[in-house]
């Protein structure tokens, strides 16, 4: 008990904004993560292997009060950087700045980070604990940090009504007596219950039916509102980050290839992959289906991504450049791009063209 | 003028008559399907459009009579290609699997065999139903993955399921599932799984197959705009039965049934602008095993009356094939078309 009161003391004094809206909430610089496979008894004496490079240097900021949306196919690393934003897996290298502060130095230890910033997942079963009633998981994360029983269950009552659960029908339901729209609404008030800054939300509405996805996404602006909360929003459906995104980022084999503005990607994308992927969506007009796939073969295996440009062997625009030279992440206008097309001077035939011609 | 009205005139290749579907496995007796009429015409394309627990994937699994024999209740009557299916001996149900219809499956690696290669499989099925050699039918597999655009054949032939990536194992079991040239092709969300640039290329390989080879598809899927790629017809489930159904272009621009108005409109793109709020179905579907009386969706529906709760609503003929089983078809028609043009992306 002693240290819950001496943890809520640390929650109480570095609980609050601290750098002042223009400061981003999150800072991401150089994040990277390689899971090793397994090794050979040679490789084990000599060192090397095999690694997937699931996070390979990814840089990005989140504005205080946006949502940021990421987007990108499986494997491109998306949930990985989710996991490690929680600190879930521990980063190869790099640093997350939260608020001014690293992530895991004196000033802000995990454990005080971690109340700041909380997860959805997107399987609202496998994330609820089967054995506790609803009210009582919501109650539990803020008892580990300190807050008295009594007033952590009123406190979890009090989000099974804000996110649309009677806490008199539904307090004492176990996950198992629920839907599946109902469980992701436990999931957010549980999130939220350790009243947090940032919440992860990592593909939170993609196992839901259409009909329930649009209610649980109202209630996560709703809720946006209320607790001045920021986001980051992972899904693969893009019309869903369109609808919900400030900004998007858009992620290709463990990779940043394209962020800024959600409208200005959506209407003007710069990165060849992000014009791929958009014109991948099935067009809902009967009169004009798609005619020809934008990009052919499935994404390669992070085992072993394609030297330089990661999207040189998938790119219509690719030139024998993109093969040699890893595009950096240029920034114009507010918005970045990872493409040598449109880094200047990089060699590329396309290279000096201000945008590209329709 | 359009498949629709081909597809009266054309003898139906499946043709669906008030299908019951009930589970009884549990306490309670399931009705997951209550009352389906399907026709699909050669060389059609026919997408069920459903949420969870709506029946779509039941209904399709029944054309196969894939569901346990001793857990389930089926009436009602299923013809495919002239045979009855539901009478079928356990021998000629065998035959007619695979021969007459395939199905292909949303998880290509549960539905295919980790223990044999994917050529094996393929041959295998061949050999089943024809009375060729191994090398003969392993040349018609190689033909099959060449169709399918599978990279490397020879040498893929030979892979197990788990050495392919996620598109190329869909592809192979297209290609199993086209093995014995089955009239009519039966997809269970097929591109559910899979990477949003990869789900375009097989909806466009099927489309392309079914044009080609004159198949007749049932295509299972919650996802409109996968189905708007490929169907020449919709029929939206719920709750165990078709509640609308017509042309694509007619359920797409001018929905009737009051759940297809919804569902088009809770789509993110649907939404007037950025910002504005969702418009979301109330509520949640109805308990399979405590049907209400009445109409299944009055509860969460916008336009309902009194006599919705009374009777459970006939097909209301709309004009140009196009049905939908609601009373206030009459309320439902000044909505005309959601809005939910393509966005615009320059080449």
């Amino acid at each position: 008990m002693s240290i819950g009161i001496s943890i809520d003391h640390i929650g109480a004094a570095t609980g609050g904004d601290r750098g002042g809206p223009a400061q981003p909430l999150l800072t991401v610089n150089r994040l990277v993560k390689h899971f090793d496979l397994k090794k050979s008894f040679i490789e084990t004496l000599i060192g090397g292997g095999k690694v997937v490079r699931a996070v390979d240097g990814v840089d990005f900021r989140i504005m205080k009060g946006e949502t940021l949306g990421v987007v990108g196919e499986s494997g491109c690393g998306k949930s990985t950087t989710a996991r490690l934003l929680m600190h879930l897996i521990a980063p190869s290298a790099g640093e997350i700045v939260f608020d001014g502060e690293t992530v895991g130095s004196p000033a802000l230890p995990l454990r005080e980070y971690r109340r700041q910033v909380q997860m959805v997942f997107q399987d609202s079963y496998s994330s609820l604990n089967p054995r506790l009633t609803i009210q009582d998981s919501i109650a539990f994360g803020p008892q580990v940090h300190g807050v008295p029983k009594i007033e952590s269950i009123s406190r979890a009552r009090d989000l099974l009504a804000r996110v649309g659960l009677e806490p008199r029908r539904f307090a004492g339901r176990y996950p198992h007596e629920l839907s599946g729209g109902q469980r992701q609404r436990v999931n957010i008030a549980r999130a939220l219950a350790s009243k947090p800054r940032l919440v992860i939300l990592d593909e939170a509405v993609s196992a839901l039916d259409k009909s329930v996805e649009a209610q649980v996404l109202n209630l996560l602006m709703d809720l946006k509102d209320e607790f001045g909360l920021t986001y980051l929003f992972i899904s693969h459906d893009l019309h869903v980050v369109r609808y919900i995104s400030d900004r998007v980022m858009v992620m290709y084999l463990g990779k940043v290839a394209e962020t800024g503005p959600a409208e200005a990607v959506f209407e003007q994308p710069l990165h060849p992959y992000t014009r791929a992927l958009l014109s991948s969506m099935p067009s809902m007009d009967p009169d004009h289906r798609t005619e020809e796939a934008a990009l052919v073969g499935d994404p390669p295996n992070p085992i072993d991504p394609p030297p330089g440009c990661r999207f040189h062997t998938r790119c219509p625009q690719a030139e024998a450049i993109c093969a040699r030279t890893v595009p950096s992440l240029e920034a114009t206008d507010g918005r970045e791009t990872a493409c040598l097309i449109h880094e200047p001077g990089s060699g590329h035939s396309r290279a000096d063209a201000v945008i590209y011609a329709a | 003028m359009n498949a629709s009205t081909d597809s009266a005139a054309k003898e139906a290749i499946v043709s669906v008559r008030d299908l019951h579907v009930t589970f009884t496995a549990g306490k309670k007796p399931v009705e997951a399907v209550n009352g389906v009429d399907l026709q699909v015409a050669r060389g059609e394309t026919v997408a069920l459009i459903g949420e969870s627990g709506s029946g779509k994937s039941v209904t399709l699994r029944s054309l196969l009579r894939l569901h346990p024999a001793r857990h389930t209740r089926i009436e009602g009557r299923i013809e495919v290609a002239g045979a009855n299916v539901l009478s079928m001996g356990s021998r000629a149900l065998a035959d007619y699997r695979g021969r007459v219809a395939s199905m292909i499956f949303q998880e290509p690696l549960l539905a295919l065999d980790p223990v044999y290669t994917v050529g094996a499989q393929i041959i295998e099925s061949i050999r089943r139903h024809e009375n060729i050699s191994t090398a003969d039918a392993r040349k018609r597999a190689l033909e099959l993955f060449e169709r399918v655009r599978i990279p490397s054949p020879e040498r893929r032939l030979d892979a197990y399921p788990h050495e392919m990536s996620g598109g190329m194992r869909q592809r192979a079991m297209i290609a199993l599932a086209l093995a014995c040239r089955p009239q009519v092709l039966l997809a269970d969300e097929p591109t559910t799984a899979l990477d949003a640039t990869v789900q375009i290329q097989i909806l466009l390989l099927l489309r392309e197959l079914q044009r080609e080879l004159g198949l007749a598809i049932v295509f299972v899927t919650h996802d409109m705009g996968a189905a708007v790629e490929v169907a020449d017809r919709f029929a939206v489930m719920y709750a165990g039965r078709i509640v609308e159904e017509g042309p694509t272009r007619e359920v797409i621009r001018n929905p009737r049934h009051p759940y297809t108005l919804a569902l088009m409109q809770a789509r993110a793109d649907g939404a007037m602008e950025k910002g504005a709020r969702l418009a979301s179905i109330p509520g949640a579907p109805p308990d399979l095993a405590h049907l209400p009386m009445g109409c299944a969706f009055a509860e969460r529906c916008t336009f309902a009356q009194p006599a919705c709760l009374q009777t459970r609503p006939d097909a209301v003929e709309l004009g140009g094939d196009h049905r939908a089983r609601c009373l206030r078809t009459d309320a439902t028609i000044q909505f005309g078309r959601p809005r939910m043009e393509r966005p615009a992306i320059p080449a």
